[in-house]
């Protein structure tokens, strides 16, 4: 690779389980932009079980529409020479599912959890937590661990100097289970062991046996505190050195890049965190995909990150209807379609997942899907991304078995800025969809930006940041996040129609002032590269940031979309007269611009 | 790639009288073999066997003895490799001149594997767990894998479907239905479905199921179902489509989908024609990476014929037959008579790719969405899959 000071050009491909995406970045007029972007289907699988095969033909379609030559005998040319090649060349990977972690502690709501909470900030899905309060017998945890074949055990258990035999018993169980490996059937099952320093030795003495076992420190040395970086970084090395050694055309991808290939979720976790600090914001982000939805926040520094395994717009899309019920999804339709129709249309999705909505009634019941996947996910990750349990009083294991549960770290008020990605968000055919969906699905208090990413390239924008920052973060606020603009929602009740806030706003053009009544939505334009001076003041049962009816001064930024006043109230309820619902429904949209015609009338005409 | 063709389409599902087709019988650990290469198999016929290792139980002995780990050890009275009987003491404490009297027992027959005398705990290991591999289709052993895996080749029909529940099954092809859009209901299973693969044509409705489990029929095979019905068919919802494990009694086969859709009439004819033969059928799918279809295999081990050519690797083309499979038009058929190269907006206002296609049968709509049925319609190309042969 060439100097990281000097990269005139970087090709980034993000593997996915479906599609492997390529992008095409170079250095214009000292500024590193987006040139093309190319995709072709991911090869892991039989018949090719060679990722490179679709590597090369996703960066083949950026040849063909950048005119630039990329490939020479069946490899990428570096460094760039004469027009060819590129200077870098970075990756990251979910294919074959991504990085699968089983996750072993004591406790479910203390090691247990910050074990997880590790798993999951190095990119993992987290398969189980097996836990001694986790109602299961011995026997049924030593079955689970045989049938679900993870890439890695992550361990942990006890503080240090605390609980030794306990820890020692669940590696014993892990012994016992004797789990192999998803991929290679040959090499054995890597084991991190990150409890208790007490317990290393008779850890290692249960376990050296029969698994691949490396030892960190402790990821929970006290009840106070968590450290989990060693064990996030040794769960992406292993990721390395085993999981993707084994994977099929992977030692070749390795042998290509310049810099380490990154589980994708934890580079767009990467990202976010760039994203906070530099900022010194609070961010949550989003990406809705096919079978799974990753969330990630940063709150006051903190950063979490959970995925919904079973939460995502095609494969998963029975799931949400599952989980989240026909009536719940319907509560977001201005229409009134048939419940066995409808039952029957997202069960056709699932089994053939490539489709996309072809009439407007359709793409609003697959966005008011999407709205109770985000619903179902964030409530997930504000369970997960919470203060540390345990650490307000001295207790021991048993007390925790009973422990209540700590307070999340989401703070819907101190939120500032969401980004969504995946198919749903970033390719709704008007962004206003793609801003109602978040605002529904996520229901921020105060005053919070709204931004999607373009065509999804942030798993590429951060592994790319581990090797150039200046070109990572370029491309991204340039080509990849879209401003939507910002939303103002006041938290509170209170009756219909009944003043909710007045909004006061100053841009170049002029003033304009907006009373808002309880259950309205209004849209001020302002623009992508405009920003305004507002003042929301809110009556007196209603809190934009400041308190309870007290008013909120600052500058806001516009977007594609532009401001959003929701005065619906927070939390979020939707009338119970059927009639009255649809209504309402109808009129928000309507106040976003949000459909061309309503699904109903369209129905109507049919 | 010329502007009249693509490969941007979804492959879609392969019906064919006369395939090659080759299944692989691989076992989870490696054991013994039972078949040779060249030898013919019938679909029930074991061809490879092997013993997993049995459930592992603990025994947390200082517990069961109240006592230290490192006072415990010094009572357990078996040794690791020991084989022990249910109920079988194997550990034992007397304190007082035996007037308090401690014991722990094996709570299964198997093997102590472990004693630890950090933790106290002892672990048993169960009898070991056999697994066995049938042929799954009657035809010819071409391959032995080492003492794991053995490939069964046979000449015969295949047809796809687009999702299944219930593993493998086999037995004698029975049609139900007169035409490939008769809803399948219980009144058409008999006593003497018993053993058979009942072959449905439209949507089969969860009370046949429930008929054809109890009379003991191998399999149903069918166009669509309702979704609360398959739920229910289940004892819960489908949340994922990764299925082929479910132990029901019965396994399906769907080869449209959801609804009121009836099954595309070459695969009710392919099927049709074959009634009374010997059939297998495995609804294992996965949608997922790695595409797994269920299917029906009727064999012809004996045959000899060419088989057809796949034709998954020709593109859309013009004059290419598809299928529409989203709504307005899900399940009808069409001829692809344009291409455009260009995006165009289609009635979501997004910007697609699309295709024209004449539809084959537009007197058939039935779908309420369609308000002008029209010959010729544009579709987006994600929602037209390529009828393979």
């Amino acid at each position: 690779m060439a100097d990281h000071e000097a990269l005139r050009s970087i090709l980034a491909t993000d593997c996915g389980s479906t599609t492997t995406k390529a992008i095409l970045i170079e250095l214009v007029d000292g500024e590193y932009r987006l040139m093309v972007r190319g995709e072709a289907p991911t090869t892991v699988e039989a018949p090719y079980e060679d990722v490179t095969r679709g590597v090369l033909n996703a960066v083949r379609e950026v040849e063909e529409l950048s005119g630039r030559t990329l490939i020479r005998d069946g490899s990428i040319i570096r460094p760039q020479d004469d027009g060819r090649g590129v200077d870098a060349y970075v990756s990251t990977s979910s294919a074959g599912g991504g990085l699968q972690v089983m996750v072993v502690g004591l406790v479910r709501s203390m090691t247990a959890e910050s074990a997880q909470r590790a798993a999951l900030g190095a990119g993992a899905i987290v398969m189980d937590v097996i836990a001694l309060d986790d109602g299961r017998r011995d026997y049924e945890r030593i079955e689970r661990m045989r049938e679900l074949r993870p890439d890695m055990i992550l361990v942990s258990g006890g503080v240090d100097g605390g609980e030794v035999r306990k820890v020692v018993e669940m590696a014993e169980l892990v012994a016992a289970a004797n789990p192999q490996a998803r991929l290679g059937a040959e090499y054995e099952l890597p084991v991190i062991f990150a409890g208790n320093e007490d317990a290393r030795e008779p850890v290692r003495e249960a376990l050296e046996r029969v698994t691949q076992l490396t030892v960190v420190e402790n990821l929970r040395p006290t009840m106070e505190r968590e450290r989990l970086g060693p064990a996030r970084g040794e769960i992406q090395e292993l990721f390395l050195q085993h999981v993707m050694a084994q994977a099929p055309g992977y030692p070749a991808l390795m042998g290509w890049t310049d810099a380490d290939i990154m589980p994708t979720p934890a580079a767009v976790g990467t990202l976010i965190e760039a994203v906070a600090a530099r900022e010194g914001i609070n961010v949550v982000g989003v990406d809705i995909g096919g079978a799974t939805t990753d969330v990630f926040s940063v709150f006051e520094g903190t950063f979490n990150r959970t995925v919904s395994a079973n939460l995502g717009m095609s494969y998963s899309i029975s799931n949400v209807l599952a989980e989240a019920g026909l009536d719940n999804i319907l509560r977001w339709v201005a229409a009134h379609p048939d419940p066995r129709r409808l039952g029957n249309e997202i069960r056709n999705k699932m089994i053939r997942p490539t489709t996309i909505p072809q009439t407007l009634l359709d793409l609003t019941i697959e966005q008011a899907t999407a709205r109770e996947a985000l619903r179902l996910a964030f409530d997930q990750h504000k369970m997960l991304a919470t203060e540390l349990k345990g650490v307000q009083r001295q207790r021991d294991i048993a007390d925790a078995f009973g422990a209540a549960g700590a307070e999340t770290l989401v703070d819907m008020m101190a939120l500032d800025l969401i980004i969504g990605s995946g198919g749903v968000l970033s390719h709704a055919p008007r962004r206003s969809q793609a801003a109602l969906m978040m605002i529904d699905g996520f229901e921020p208090e105060g005053i919070t930006r709204l931004a999607v990413d373009s065509i999804f390239m942030m798993p590429q924008l951060g592994v790319l940041s581990t090797i150039n920052e200046q070109a990572a973060t370029e491309v991204f606020y340039r080509d990849c996040l879209i401003p939507l603009g910002t939303c103002i929602c006041p938290a509170g009740r209170g009756r219909d129609g009944s003043p909710c806030c007045r909004v006061t706003m100053r841009t170049d053009s002029g003033r304009r002032e907006l009373e808002a009544a309880v259950g309205e939505m209004h849209l001020l334009p302002l623009g992508e590269d405009e920003t305004a001076q507002l003042t929301v003041d809110p009556v007196g049962a209603f809190d934009v940031g400041a308190g309870r009816g007290r008013a909120v001064s600052g500058e806001v930024q516009g977007g594609v979309v532009g401001l959003v006043l929701d005065c619906r109230g927070r939390p979020l309820e939707l009338p119970e007269d059927d009639t009255e619902r649809t209504e309402a429904i109808a009129r928000w949209q309507d106040a976003l611009d949000v459909y061309p015609r309503l699904p109903e009338r369209e129905e109507a005409a049919s | 790639m010329s502007a009249a063709e693509t490969h941007g389409y979804t492959p879609g599902l392969r019906v064919t009288e006369r395939a090659v087709i080759r299944r692989l019988r691989r076992l989870p650990l490696p054991g013994e073999v039972h078949v040779k290469a060249g030898d013919e198999v019938r679909a029930e016929q074991l061809v490879a066997r092997t013993e997993l290792p049995g459930n592992a139980v603990t025994v947390n002995v200082a517990h069961e003895l109240s006592m230290t780990p490192q006072d415990a050890i010094d009572f357990i009275i078996v040794e690791e490799g020991e084989e022990v009987q249910p109920r079988q003491i194997i550990a034992e404490s007397r304190s007082f001149w035996g007037l308090f009297h401690s014991i722990a027992r094996a709570p299964i027959p198997g093997t102590i594997e472990t004693i630890s005398d950090i933790t106290g705990q002892l672990l048993i290991r169960g009898e070991p767990i056999r697994v066995e591999i049938d042929a799954y289709i009657d035809g010819t052993v071409v391959q032995v894998q080492g003492d794991e895996a053995v490939v069964v080749e046979t000449r015969g029909a295949l047809a796809q479907g687009i999702l299944g529940v219930g593993g493998e099954a086999h037995g004698q092809l029975r049609i139900l239905c007169e035409a490939p859009d008769q809803v399948c209901h219980q009144g058409l299973v008999g006593e003497d479905c018993a053993d058979c693969i009942l072959v449905g044509s439209g949507r089969v409705t969860l009370d046949a199921l429930q008929a054809a489990r109890e009379v003991g029929a191998a399999g149903v095979v069918s166009g669509a179902i309702d979704d609360v019905e398959l739920d229910e068919f289940l004892g819960e919802p489908l949340g994922v489509a990764i299925t082929g494990q479910e132990s029901l009694g019965l396994s399906l086969v769907l080869t449209e989908g959801f609804g009121d859709t009836p099954m595309r009439r070459r695969t009710f004819e392919l099927l049709a024609e074959r009634e009374g033969e010997r059939a297998s059928i495995n609804g294992a799918t996965q949608i997922r990476a790695g595409v797994i279809r269920p299917e029906v295999i009727v064999p012809e081990p004996q045959a000899t014929w060419e088989a057809e050519g796949e034709q998954a690797s020709v593109g859309l083309s013009v004059g290419s037959q598809v299928r529409l499979i989203r709504q307005p038009y899900f399940g009808m058929l069409a001829e692809v008579i344009e291409l455009p190269e260009e995006l165009e907006e289609i009635p979501t206002e997004a910007r697609v790719r699309v295709a024209r296609v004449r539809l084959q049968d537009p007197g058939e709509v039935t779908w309420e969405h369609v308000a002008e049925p029209r010959e010729v319609i544009t579709v987006p190309r994600a929602n037209l899959e390529i009828i393979e042969g």
